[in-house]
């Protein structure tokens, strides 16, 4: 179900973190549920062709 | 160099299994050469091309499996033989499941999700940002050097589907008691915070909860949110949240100067606003006609706390303006111990909005700063390594952090300016600013002091003293321990104050 | 329409010829019989296309050792010397509807595996699996093996599959997979099922030479990887049908030649998008390390091509020793494929994963949006010629095949 600001402020929070694994952990402390990404660019980071996958996918 | 030949009968192995256990014995020190092979007329080839020869062998059949091994020495080869069953036991302890490097993959782990944060590279942070708004999240976006194209594109997805993004560039919220990014430990309470200001919104919240007061919710909107450009989205919707919020009663508005319009659309909504505001816009010049009844101006973070104990019916607790006259006693005295020479102001800040407020400060007690992120265009350091009469540096700006981490996380930058600063015979005051918080660095005074204590020396040996003045923003929830980092400067002679308003001011009655 | 939903509707028509590919042994005749294209003095070869003086060692030696084979050159000097004034003609098997493990060196004597996709009428070749002259190996030993392939077990087994009338893999393929084979380097279940199929074929044949019908059920009883040759006929076979639909971007075929690693793509046509081959990173053979391998070769990619091998490496955890793997891996690197393919197959199924079907059609878009690329798990030959078999490991397609082909995609479909 998506969310809204509202939600957010009033309900506990569920977190998907892209990158900083710092973040998730200071979350963590704060008994936040969160999921860690270690976050890959697509494409090898190719932004050429993440242009192109933008348009195809 | 010795070989040895075990054989066991009637033992079968995957010979794939086999491979992995002469792997393994091979990392055995001083082990040259092994072989773990079932039987077979074809393994016994292999084993008779590595010079293997053992009567054992002639005898195996296919179905048994033949250990042989040539190491080093006889003590080496009986000791691997004899560990044999070790080596054959195989079960390798679980791997860890790797953690999902996707977006996709995090929110099929957690489909309820309702905040992505996102500090990715700043060239992949937008697209992120607009799959997570797609998905139907909220956006916490620390990244920066996004384009203020794709900043409004996704703010104007984001507002299609009463969603918030924060940032980018945003370093800080405080959203229903829960810290993200650079926060401070503060109590919950009734006061909300709408931030353009990362360490603005820390230094906000973190007197408020020192006064004893409480955060409902802070929400940063990252700096260029308030810009004619951007016009504000997520000030708007923050504010519009919190007014309909039945845990704020009362809104401050932290900023550095909004866009014209922007500013004026700002006023007109916080006329409209269910609830007192409070605006603390650095550096801005708000109409003085603006005044009504919910709506009090504060001109620094210092004035905004104090204005909001008031609402709530606390005392004000910080000392508002000029100092107090304890600290006129400390200002004749410092002045004395200076050498002739030492005349500058020299400002080194991990806080972008330490900086700014700063400036604000100095300049309207007429004190002129340079600064490389300067309130007054005609004041920019042309080169922001050297400092140029009284000074004020912004070490989290990008050519201080474009692939080196945070002042706030890190203070080697710092460490090495400050060095740099008290060679300059000419420089009598270094003002400092500590953060403390999630995510900042573990011992950010820790970090400093050899180098203060250093500095503090070489201004002695010169026949001088230098004047070392610093705030602390933080609380007493803080990981990093308020006291103790008060302590640690206090003891290294440092002029401690809990604001950096309080601590600019007393700069800037040194200066006058 | 606009792109993306034309892509999606080819590749739904793509991923559907991929899993209705209903493949049967029909023969096993000399390459020169029933080959297209294949004449003269000419000897196909796994990978994209390559000149001679490119090849790696380890093929340069399969190839010295087929010339020999043929009678072309009595000794491997000869036949450097013909090779080098490119008196043979050498190329890929993929332009010949062909593939071969290893080197995958297939001439006109050489008897192949046929394969018939009877859903869609086409066939498709692969000869047999054996450990010596496809890693490089042209000593009379190696050869030695070759001629009793085309003199003894080749023939024997062809009266023996005439008499059956032919044998449908896909029952055997099916059940493989659920006995702990994921058809590209654990085939002990399907080569024993292929074994009892034709036992009774050959029991039910008159022959002449008993020497012949025993040495050929010797044969066929002790090799452990015999079935690799027909699951990678029966993945070429499954896979061709699913080529030049215009908008896909599946993959029709994966294949390496030791120097480059090569890829086509349906709605590309024929054009191979190519890479340097990596690494396999792997377990040695007593006597050898990582300082002797090759890089990866062979055609054997058309498993994880059509959702094996790799793909199913959930089901066979025994090849995860391959690299200290442990069960949980090998199940990751099955959930991670599913992502990069489109369809589950309705008759090829994972118990491991629950009995969910193979991950059908790899659609380049997902491999550069998710960086993931096909996992392929693979013999290694030595970088040398004349060595067999020197080890097994694990590998990754390179992700450059995949952007140059997604690039090249963009080009033609004018979305760029």
């Amino acid at each position: 179900m998506p969310s809204t600001t509202d939600a957010l402020i009033q309900e506990p929070l569920i977190v998907i973190n892209l990158g900083l694994k710092a973040f998730a952990d200071s979350l963590e402390q704060q008994q936040v549920e969160v999921v860690q990404v270690d976050w890959i660019p697509p494409a090898g980071g190719d932004q050429a062709v993440i242009d192109l996958l933008d348009q195809l996918l | 160099m010795a070989t040895g030949v075990i054989t066991r009968r009637n033992q079968y192995y995957d010979s794939v299994f086999l491979m992995g256990v002469s792997k393994r014995i091979s990392g055995f020190p001083g082990v040259q050469q092994n072989a773990v092979l079932m039987g077979t007329d074809a393994n016994k080839e292999v084993l008779s091309s590595l010079g293997i020869r053992d009567p054992q062998l002639d005898a195996a059949q296919p179905s048994d499996l033949i250990v042989a091994v040539i190491a080093d020495t006889q003590a080496i080869v009986a000791d691997v033989l004899a560990n044999l069953d070790d080596y054959l036991a195989g079960g390798v302890a679980p791997s860890a499941t790797a953690n999902p490097h996707t977006f996709e993959d995090g929110l099929e782990q957690k489909p309820n999700a309702n905040l992505a944060v996102v500090s990715v590279p700043g060239e992949f942070a937008a697209r992120e940002a607009r799959k997570a708004l797609d998905a139907g999240l909220n956006v916490f976006l620390f990244s920066d050097h996004v384009s203020i194209e794709d900043e409004l594109a996704i703010k104007q997805l984001a507002a299609q589907k009463k969603l918030l993004v924060m940032g980018p560039g945003c370093g800080t919220s405080i959203i229903n008691g829960v810290g993200i990014g650079f926060a401070n430990v503060v109590r919950k309470g009734n006061i909300g915070v709408v931030a353009a200001a990362g360490t603005g919104l820390q230094e906000f919240t973190s007197q408020i909860h020192n006064a004893g007061l409480g955060i409902s919710n802070a929400i940063g909107t990252g700096g260029d949110d308030p810009s004619d450009y951007i016009g504000g989205l997520t000030t708007f919707a923050a504010l519009a949240a919190l007014e309909r919020d039945p845990q704020t009663e009362l809104i401050a508005i932290v900023s550095k100067p909004p866009g014209a319009k922007t500013l004026a659309k700002l006023i007109e909504r916080i006329r409209n606003c269910k609830k007192p505001v409070i605006g603390c816009f650095l550096g801005a010049h708000v109409d003085p006609q603006a005044q009504f009844e919910n709506f009090r101006r504060a001109s620094t973070i210092d004035e905004a706390v104090n204005l909001a104990l008031k609402l709530s019916g606390s005392k004000p607790a910080l000392t508002a303006k000029g100092p107090t006259s304890a600290d006129l006693q400390r200002v004749t005295q410092e002045r004395s111990s200076w050498a002739p020479e030492q005349k500058y102001l020299r400002g080194l800040f991990a806080g972008g909005t330490f900086c700014y407020q700063s400036q604000q400060i100095l300049l309207a007690s007429g004190i002129p700063v340079y600064s490389n992120a300067p309130l007054d265009k005609n004041y920019q350091l042309s080169d922001p390594n050297r400092s140029r009469e009284h000074t004020l540096v912004d070490m989290g700006a990008d050519e201080y952090t474009v692939g080196r981490p945070h002042p706030m996380i890190y203070g080697a930058m710092r460490k090495q300016r400050i060095l740099a600063e008290s060679d300059d015979p000419q420089v009598a005051i270094l003002l400092l600013d500590f953060i403390l918080g999630y995510n900042a660095s573990t011992d950010p005074v820790g970090e400093l002091l050899d180098a203060l204590l250093q500095s503090k020396r070489n201004a002695s040996l010169r026949g001088g003293n230098l004047t070392v003045v610093a705030s602390v923003c933080g609380t007493d929830g803080d990981p990093q321990g308020f006291a103790v980092q008060m302590k640690l400067l206090r003891q290294a002679g440092v002029h401690v104050f809990q604001t950096n308003a309080q601590a600019a001011s007393f700069c800037a009655a040194l200066l006058k | 329409m606009d792109i993306k939903q034309k892509i999606e509707k080819a590749n739904q028509e793509a991923a559907n010829r991929l899993m209705a590919g209903a493949p049967v042994l029909v023969d096993i005749a000399p390459a020169g019989e029933v080959i297209p294209g294949l004449q003269g003095k000419m000897i196909l070869h796994a990978g994209p296309p390559i000149e001679w003086r490119r090849m790696c060692g380890a093929q340069q030696g399969a190839i010295i050792g087929m010339a020999i084979y043929e009678g072309w050159a009595k000794t491997p000097e000869e036949a450097r010397a013909i090779l080098n004034k490119g008196e043979i003609r050498l190329e890929p098997n993929h332009h010949h509807r062909a593939v071969g493990p290893m080197a995958g060196t297939i001439s006109p004597s050489a008897p192949v595996w046929v394969v018939e996709n009877k859903a869609f009428g086409n066939l498709a070749f692969c000869r047999q699996v054996e450990g010596n002259q496809q890693f490089g190996d042209f000593s009379a030993q190696a050869l030695q093996a070759l001629h009793r392939w085309r003199d003894v077990w080749a023939p024997t087994l062809r009266k023996a599959l005439r008499s059956l009338g032919g044998l449908d893999l896909k029952p055997i393929i099916a059940k493989a997979l659920q006995m702990g084979d994921e058809l590209h380097n654990r085939h002990s279940a399907s080569s024993s099922l292929f074994a009892n199929a034709m036992a009774v074929g050959i029991a039910q044949t008159e022959y002449t030479n008993k020497d012949a019908v025993i040495g050929t059920l010797k044969y066929i009883t002790n090799h452990e990887l015999i079935f690799l040759g027909l699951a990678m006929a029966a993945g070429k076979a499954i896979a061709d049908p699913a080529r030049d639909v215009e908008y896909s971007t599946i993959v029709t075929a994966m294949c390496r030649n030791g120097v480059e690693f090569g890829i086509r793509v349906s709605g590309l046509g024929d054009e191979w998008f190519t890479a340097p081959s990596p690494v396999v990173d792997g377990l040695y053979m007593p006597g050898y390390s990582a300082a002797d391998a090759g890089l990866d070769m062979g055609d054997s990619a058309i498993t994880e091509t059509v959702g094996w091998g790799g793909f199913t490496l959930g089901g066979a955890p025994g090849i995860l020793s391959l690299v200290g793997g442990t069960p949980e891996e090998a199940l990751n690197y099955s959930r991670e494929m599913k992502k990069i393919t489109v369809a589950a197959h309705p008759t090829y199924r994972m118990p491991a994963l629950g009995f969910v079907g193979t991950s059908t059609g790899i659609d380049i878009r997902l491999v550069v949006q998710y960086n993931l690329t096909p996992l392929i798990d693979t013999a290694i030959a030595h970088k040398d010629p004349g060595y067999p078999k020197i080890g097994a490991g694990l590998l990754r397609a390179p992700l450059d095949c995949f952007k140059k082909a997604l690039i090249a995609f963009g080009k033609k479909y004018s979305a760029g």
